[in-house]
């Protein structure tokens, strides 16, 4: 039963996405996402009720094993999907209305993040990590053309670099995929075949595996999966892509996309963990956080669009991400995922809403778009409400995460590296609220009127900030499984 | 097969995919890139297929056809299909010269056996032995990325990328289970078509296929 489960979770977005490409773009075909999305959703919600309290689920073989961790992505991936699908229908309706696109182009697009969601929730529950690979490569290949879809030149261009350079970070990763698998067959008595890169075997073995191979594989795993990450030194595709995205794609690629690929890394790192001790492991992760959180804040501070202001704090916030696991207690996994959650639904509801002002403003400069809170109040509002939780104010959950991530570092001894991180973030803050200001006070002009937000744009953005500020108030329903999921990849 | 004659053969197929990547650099007409990089998935074939031959593995006997069918023959005829578009169709300026380029191959192969110690001393057979060539190789994949400017050119290097770590995974592994191999090529086929058509609509919309064009997004 609960297998089954599993395979609609994964093949719901798989029949959504047939659908979609068999046909030529009707409203109905978006909304049919929006379904495909909401499935998902319940059915993550039903697997993460068993898991939190019980083993894992298997399904195909054995080839897909959902545990608790994997649950809080589904979920993730499910909740930013369900946004995301729906101001799609709105974004395509006003494409092919506009005549930017035709009605075919629109069904691809649908089909296209479609694939996409579906290769996200297969490398959250596939249970060999060579299957994990496979997926999320899948999903550069689904995103260049959703990340080229106004085939403006900018967006060809951005599209072109995120192919390049993700494909040469995927690559990285494989070969340190292979070098695990090489050290795993290594351990003798009976590991071959495909279960040498089985997670579960992997993690049980990992004190016999080689040392000096495992040491060169996590290095490469992390500068790899830390491409899609986002992660610095192999961040420059990110800010490209997210600004020129078409918005519901940014957000799922800002919310979810980065996030599943740190999940690989979360992965390797209990098997790095068992092998290597956990000097080294800490010792990159601090190191990529902090670089990813020094560069994020420098180019906050003089940054004049607002998407791509958006996309230097996805790098912030995973750079921060990479600092709590790090630490790698339960408690500050527990917080990692919380963040995640967090980071998910508020920039999936910043950048919809700048895709919002995008179509109603018509530029991406900050210093152009002023009074958005006297000119288009709901518009407006969730804009910066959906701010002040990204910089990790209170009600929202960000700020408990962050508190929490905070602490498990000091209590590891990275005090030093969260003071650093603290100090980053106090930049990133000056800046992210003086464009803030730039862009939402001010008053309006004698010959305007306030302009209402359509129904559609509001709703579901304020359910999710209302969401955020709620999981910050009181962390109920999620701490069991958080707890949970913390336990399986914590030291 | 002999243990001499199966050492000499790897040793040969190893070494002529390395020097198929230093070649690469050294040709600047971009067809003539594109021909050795086929020549490059074949010899990556053959070691496959030596490697299968030699341990009874069916499996990898597979695998090596359909290396030779992917990358020795439908990925170099996709890029040659985008070379026939580009009028210029070679590498005019690349931010290295070939001298230079040829100097750097050199280093990154030092550079690569030195990275792959732990590797060869983890499996010190004959095959292990000549893992850091596939290493070797994706390092100037990557420096190709890295100096060259036309489309064809980044995708090639890629590929020698690509290619290098295939090497790897044969000579230290004796090659993954089949259904990651047949993931992992549909996954690089795939790349391979989508830059394809990306670097068609650049040139249909914008008429260059030279990638200093692109420098409208920065920071």
């Amino acid at each position: 039963m609960a297998d089954l489960v599993l395979l609609i979770v994964i093949g719901a977005p798989l029949a959504a996405s047939a659908c979609s490409a068999l046909c030529v773009w009707r409203r109905w075909v978006g909304w049919l996402g929006v379904a495909a999305t909401v499935a998902v959703f319940a059915g993550g919600v039903t697997i993460a009720a068993k898991v939190a309290h019980g083993p894992a689920i298997s399904a195909l073989d054995g080839a897909l094993r959902v545990d608790a961790l994997s649950a809080v992505m589904i979920v993730v991936v499910a909740l930013v999907g369900m946004l995301a699908c729906i101001q799609s229908v709105r974004y395509i309706d006003a494409e092919t209305g506009a005549g930017h696109c035709s009605r075919r182009h629109g069904s691809v697009y649908a089909a296209l993040v479609q694939v996409f969601l579906a290769a996200m929730l297969l490398a959250v529950s596939a249970a060999n990590l060579a299957l994990v690979w496979v997926a999320i490569e899948a999903t550069t290949i689904a995103t260049t053309f959703l990340v080229g879809h106004r085939g403006t030149r900018r967006a060809v261009e951005a599209s072109w670099k995120y192919i390049v350079i993700c494909s040469v970070g995927i690559a990285t990763a494989f070969l340190g995929t292979v070098l695990v698998y090489l050290a795993a067959l290594h351990v003798g008595h009976g590991v071959h075949g495909s279960a040498s890169l089985d997670w579960t075997v992997l993690v049980a073995e990992s004190h016999r595996l080689d040392h000096g191979v495992m040491r060169l594989a996590f290095a490469l795993l992390v500068l790899g999966y830390g491409t899609k990450v986002g992660l610095v030194p192999m961040h420059s595709w990110l800010p490209d892509a997210h600004s020129q995205a078409p918005a519901p794609v940014s957000a799922l690629m800002s919310g979810v996309l980065l996030a599943v690929a740190f999940y690989a890394v979360l992965r390797f790192k209990v098997v790095a963990d068992g092998a290597l001790g956990p000097f080294f492991p800490r010792a990159l992760l601090v190191t990529v956080g902090l670089l990813s959180l020094g560069v994020a804040a420098s180019l906050l501070v003089a940054q004049r669009d607002y998407k791509r202001m958006l996309a230097y704090s996805s790098i912030e916030h995973m750079g921060l991400v990479a600092l709590g696991a790090a630490a790698g207690t339960p408690f500050a996994i527990a917080a990692v995922l919380l963040h995640v959650l967090g980071h998910g639904l508020t920039k999936a509801v910043l950048f919809l809403g700048s895709g919002e002002i995008l179509s109603s403003e018509g530029t991406s400069e900050i210093a152009q778009v002023r009074a958005l809170l006297a000119r288009r109040p709901g518009l407006g509002g969730i804009f910066g409400l959906g701010l002040v939780s990204l910089l990790g104010l209170p009600p929202f959950s960000l700020f408990v995460s962050e508190l929490g991530m905070f602490r498990a570092e000091v209590d590891v001894g990275l005090g030093w590296a969260a003071g650093i991180a603290l100090a980053c973030m106090v930049v990133v803050f000056a800046a992210m609220t003086s464009h803030a200001r730039q862009m939402l006070l001010g008053s309006l002009a004698t010959s305007e009127s306030a302009a209402r937000t359509p129904r559609i744009v509001v709703v579901p953005l304020a359910t999710a900030l209302g969401a955020c500020a709620l999981l910050g108030v009181l962390a109920w329903p999620l701490t069991p499984l958080l707890e949970a999921a913390a336990k399986t990849v914590a030291l | 097969m002999s243990d001499a004659s199966f050492a000499a053969l790897l040793e040969l197929g190893a070494g002529a995919v390395l020097v198929c990547s230093v070649v690469t650099l050294w040709r600047r007409s971009l067809g003539a890139i594109v021909r050795v990089l086929s020549l490059q998935g074949a010899a990556l074939g053959a070691v496959a297929l030596v490697l299968g031959l030699h341990d009874h593995d069916g499996a990898l006997v597979g695998v090596a056809v359909l290396v030779v069918a992917e990358k020795g023959v439908a990925l170099p005829a996709m890029l040659m299909r985008l070379v026939a578009r580009d009028p210029t169709s070679r590498e005019l300026s690349p931010l290295v010269n070939v001298p230079a380029s040829l100097v750097a191959t050199g280093a990154l192969t030092l550079l690569a056996f030195t990275v792959a110690t732990p590797v060869v001393a983890l499996v010190p057979t004959v095959a292990g032995r000549l893992a850091p060539l596939g290493l070797a190789t994706m390092l100037i994949g990557l420096f190709a990325m890295a100096v060259r400017r036309k489309a064809v050119s980044q995708i090639v290097g890629l590929l020698l990328v690509d290619n290098g770590i295939a090497l790897v995974a044969f000579l230290a592994t004796g090659g993954f289970p089949l259904v990651v191999e047949l993931g992992a090529s549909l996954d690089v086929l795939l790349v391979v078509v989508v830059a394809r058509v990306l670097g068609t609509r650049m040139h249909a919309r914008f008429g260059v296929v030279d990638l200093d064009e692109l420098r409208e997004l920065h920071d």
